[in-house]
Parts: structure tokens; sequence; C-alpha cells
């Protein structure tokens, strides 16, 4: 039996292990042919931000999900499994454009996004308040009664609330930028320190 | 479906594939066979019934890319062709050699079921329903390939 353990043993070295940079190129190009064959349904990249890594991950269609540090990586890649498909590969490609975006944005050289998004992760009167969101400007606040009005529902001020909590992209659908009408910040998926650092880098507070 | 994000799936079982890879083929088709099983996974993935053993899984697509990357390479090969990483001025003094050869020289399911086994650590049970054998003859074909693989460096060459 020992011999047996011997000989297994000298087996794997001969046959040996692939090194990490090896593996690390062959997913690179896994994901670059999964993309190119129609069958990488979402890829995702965590890009470096002043208020910390965000995970940003797109469909074919566009950006589907942007989620905060404190979500966590596993979990939100875990939900998307279930949500949109499990066919999940990191690739930089397809999460370029937000990554530059995104980077702009936090150097104050950009206003607004201009990216495909895929809004699949929201319906019915959530959808008609993300769907308005990008309206508000940059440098602007709404209320959220304001908001409730604009998507045609000025009693619906709470479900208001409810689509902002669970916008599934935050910083590129800003629901930052809607406040309570006592002028106090309310709350944010990020924290409240990232709505309040998000503002004053537009500027308006 | 799956509730696994893909790229958990590579995370975790990259490496087994590729040992398995390379021990079907040599190191540069390895690579191939490897993209070309990671590919075809990704394809089925949404299929696969969450009840699967996924290196299992894995480990078949494997080996059948790896059988198709062969085949690919014997109708391209030029008959008098050496193999490239094998240096006949080689003295190998490990024995590393004799063993590779010997595991080359394994007989298909002997060597399917060594690679299983001890590559890529499948279970009997798992092995023998992949390999559509008996639990008991996948036992025995793993045992003769080992006895096989020690005698290539347990004993002087007969050459």
């Amino acid at each position: 039996m020992s011999n047996d353990t011997n000989a297994v043993a000298r087996l794997r070295t001969v046959i040996g292990e692939p090194d990490v940079a090896e593996l690390a190129a062959l997913r690179q190009d896994l994901a670059a042919r999964a993309d190119a064959d129609g069958v990488l349904d979402l890829a995702y990249r965590t890009v470096d931000t002043p208020i910390g890594p965000l995970l940003v991950a797109a469909t074919p269609v566009g950006l589907v999900r942007v989620a905060f540090e404190r979500e966590r990586e596993d979990t939100v890649l875990a939900e998307l499994a279930v949500a949109v498909s499990p066919r999940i590969l990191r690739s930089g490609r397809r999460t370029d454009a937000v990554a530059r975006e995104l980077d702009e944005y936090f150097a104050g050289r950009r206003r607004q996004f201009d990216l495909p998004v895929d809004l699949q992760l929201v319906h019915g009167f959530r959808r008609t308040v993300i769907a308005h969101l990008p309206e508000i400007p940059y440098g602007t606040t709404e209320t959220y009664a304001e908001v409730a009005r604009a998507a045609g529902s000025p009693a619906a001020v709470r479900a208001v609330g409810t689509a902002c909590g669970h916008n599934p992209l935050p910083i590129v659908v800003p629901c930052h930028r809607v406040i309570r009408s006592d002028g106090t910040i309310g709350q944010y998926g990020g924290g409240v320190e990232v709505k309040s650092a998000l503002l004053a880098l537009e500027g308006s507070r | 479906m799956p509730d696994r994000p893909f790229e958990e799936i590579v995370e975790e079982h990259g490496s087994v594939v590729m040992r398995v890879c390379r021990a079907l083929l040599g190191r540069d088709d390895a690579q191939d066979a490897w993209s070309e099983a990671f590919l075809a996974a990704l394809r089925a993935y949404p299929d696969l019934r969450p009840d699967s053993n996924v290196r299992g899984w894995l480990v078949t697509i494997a080996h059948r890319k790896a059988i198709d990357v062969l085949r690919r390479r014997q109708r391209s090969a030029t008959p008098a062709a050496e193999p490239p990483d094998r240096p006949t001025e080689d003295p190998d003094p490990t024995g590393d050699d004799d063993l590779r050869a010997a595991l080359d020289a394994l007989p298909e399911r002997q060597r399917a079921t060594v690679v299983y086994r001890y590559l890529a650590d499948l279970p009997y049970p798992e092995i023998a329903a992949r390999l559509e054998t008996t639990e008991a003859a996948a036992r025995r074909s793993a045992a003769d390939g080992i006895a096989k693989l020690r005698a290539s460096y347990g004993k002087e060459p007969s050459r």
C-alpha cells in the first residue's frame, strides 16, 4: 500500500500543478471566448473608487448591477446567479466602459453616465421610479415626495423610498439625489456617509 | 438550474481539470483541452442537475475534450514527428520520463481510472458511474494501472 502511495506521489509530481499565471491567462481567455460565443450571460469586475470597491456586472444588454462592498461580492454574485443566470465570469471587456465612466465621475469629470443599462432586476412601480431618477440633474436633489409625483403616484412616497433602497444600479442611476422633504439626507444602500460623500462630490450639499 | 456562479466553479476546479488534461495529453495540448472543456461546461452549466458531482462532471468533459484534441493531433501529425517535450539526450536520472511513458502506455480504461482516482480524487462510485463500469472493476483497473506505473521506475528499464 505504501508503495502505491509512493507511486501516486510520483505520478502527481510528474504531472505537476499549473502555476497561478498559467491559470489566470487561461481564465481570461475563457471569458473572452465565452463572450464571443454568446454564452457569457454575466461579466463582472470590481472598480476601486474613493468610496470603496464597487462590483459592476453586465449582461449582453447592458449594466445590470452595481454593488457596494458592504453587500459582499459572493452574496451579490449568488443572487445574480439565481436572478439572471449562473453563467457568470470575471471579465474586463464588457465592463470597461462602466469602469472608465466611474473613474471620470469620481474625478469630477463626468456629470452623467452614458451606458446601456439592463433593468431586468426591477419591475412594476419600482421600475417607473428607477427610470425617472436619471432625470434628476447632477448637483441637484429631489425629495421622495417629488419623485412620487413624477412617477405618477403622489401618495406612494414610502414605495419610492423602497424603490430607491432596492436600486440595482446605485451611482449610475442616481438614487443618492433623492432626499427627505425635511431636508435631511434619508437612507442609502451604500450607507448614509456614502450618500453624503456623493452629494458633496456633486456640490449639492 | 445550479445556483453557484460559474466563476466559483472555475476557481475551485481549474487546477484539477488541468491535472487531468496534462495527464491525458502533453503540457501544450493540455491548455487547449482545458479551454475547450470549460467553454463546453459553461455552455451546458444551466442544465447541470443540482445534485451532480461538479468535479466528476468537469473531469468527464475534460476527458472527452482531451480525446478530441488527441484525434485532431493524430490527423495532422507528420508520421515521423518526435514528441517535442521529450528530448532524446535527456538521461532522465529521476525516472520521471519513464513514469510518463508508462502512463501513456496504459490501456485506455486503466489510464482513465488512474487519472480519475489519483489526479482528480474522485470517489470510486462516481468513477464507476462516469466510466460506465462497476465499482469493483474500477478499483481493479486503478490498482492494475498503479502497479504498472510503479514497475516503470521500480526496476531497471528492460530495453
